[in-house]
């Protein structure tokens, strides 16, 4: 995203054609960040209204599913005057390569952002090669 | 041409099934509003108003609240995360980062003492009750 760029929209997520969610709650698509690391990749998804109770992660074969279910919260005898976002579950998937150590996968929430870390698998982190001079 | 023919040819081309399948496709491209950051909304009703923001990831304690007359300011940071050196990189960049200082329009002016503010899970909550002296008064008719 542009440094520059200030509106913010909720992008709802992806549903092949044809086929339909059971639940009428709207889906949303969480922004991510994906930074590769050393050791390791962190996630970052922005899940507002979700905490570690209500998300979800999957990892089967390389397929990575990240689900987090919001109770709305609405408040009572009053009107909507203004709504700039919706609320719904979110949902996202993404593909993985088979680098990643599956048994360290670590997973926190915090103010409704999801953090993961996958660990590369010990035998294909990158080695780096000292180059020795030779007199 | 026959219209035996066109039945057969709406076989085909199974115009009504189109159309309809135009309309999904069209549903999903609809435009919600869009706000700066952080996308507020707001309920009310004559007694009050109740202000939620979806801020996920930024401490609520660095988070500035404001009231005067009848605007509402948020202000804060949310930082983006930190890439060190060669070894770390950028796959995907999405999530919104930078300051954000976002003026709100309340339906009416607000009790500044009154004011509460509650955060959970990344959402905001902002209580703002009318202010008394604005509050409609019911006008009693006596009879003389």
């Amino acid at each position: 995203m542009q440094e520059n760029q200030k509106e913010v929209v909720k992008r709802e997520a992806e549903v092949q054609e044809g086929i339909e969610r059971t639940r009428s709650t709207k889906v949303y698509a969480p922004a991510t960040d994906i930074i590769e690391k050393k050791d390791n990749m962190v996630l970052f998804a922005d899940m507002p209204g979700v905490d570690e109770k209500s998300v979800e992660v999957t990892l089967e074969k390389n397929i990575l599913t990240i689900y987090g279910k919001v109770e709305p919260r609405m408040p009572e005898k009053r009107k909507l005057v203004l709504s700039e976002y919706g609320i719904g579950d979110y949902h996202r998937t993404f593909t993985v390569s088979d680098a990643i150590d599956r048994d360290r996968i670590d997973a926190t929430v915090s103010n409704g952002v999801l953090k993961l870390v996958l660990p590369k698998a010990e035998a294909l982190k990158t080695k780096k090669i000292a180059v020795k001079a030779e007199n | 041409m026959l219209w035996s023919d066109l039945e057969e040819l709406g076989k085909v081309f199974a115009p009504l099934q189109e159309l309809e399948r135009m309309r999904r496709v069209l549903a999903k491209t609809s435009f919600p509003p869009a706000g700066e950051f952080p996308a507020v909304n707001i309920w009310s009703s004559g007694e009050d108003s109740v202000v939620t923001a979806e801020i996920p990831g930024v401490d609520p304690s660095l988070i500035d609240i404001t009231v005067a007359g009848s605007t509402l300011t948020l202000k804060g940071t949310r930082q983006g995360e930190e890439v060190k050196g060669d070894d770390e990189s950028y796959h995907r960049r999405e999530r919104w980062h930078g300051q954000f200082s976002k003026v709100i329009d309340l339906p009416f002016s607000v009790e500044p003492d009154a004011v509460r503010a509650r955060f959970a899970k990344g959402v905001l909550y902002v209580d703002l009750p009318r202010a008394e002296a604005e509050k409609p008064k019911k006008i009693l008719i006596t009879s003389s």
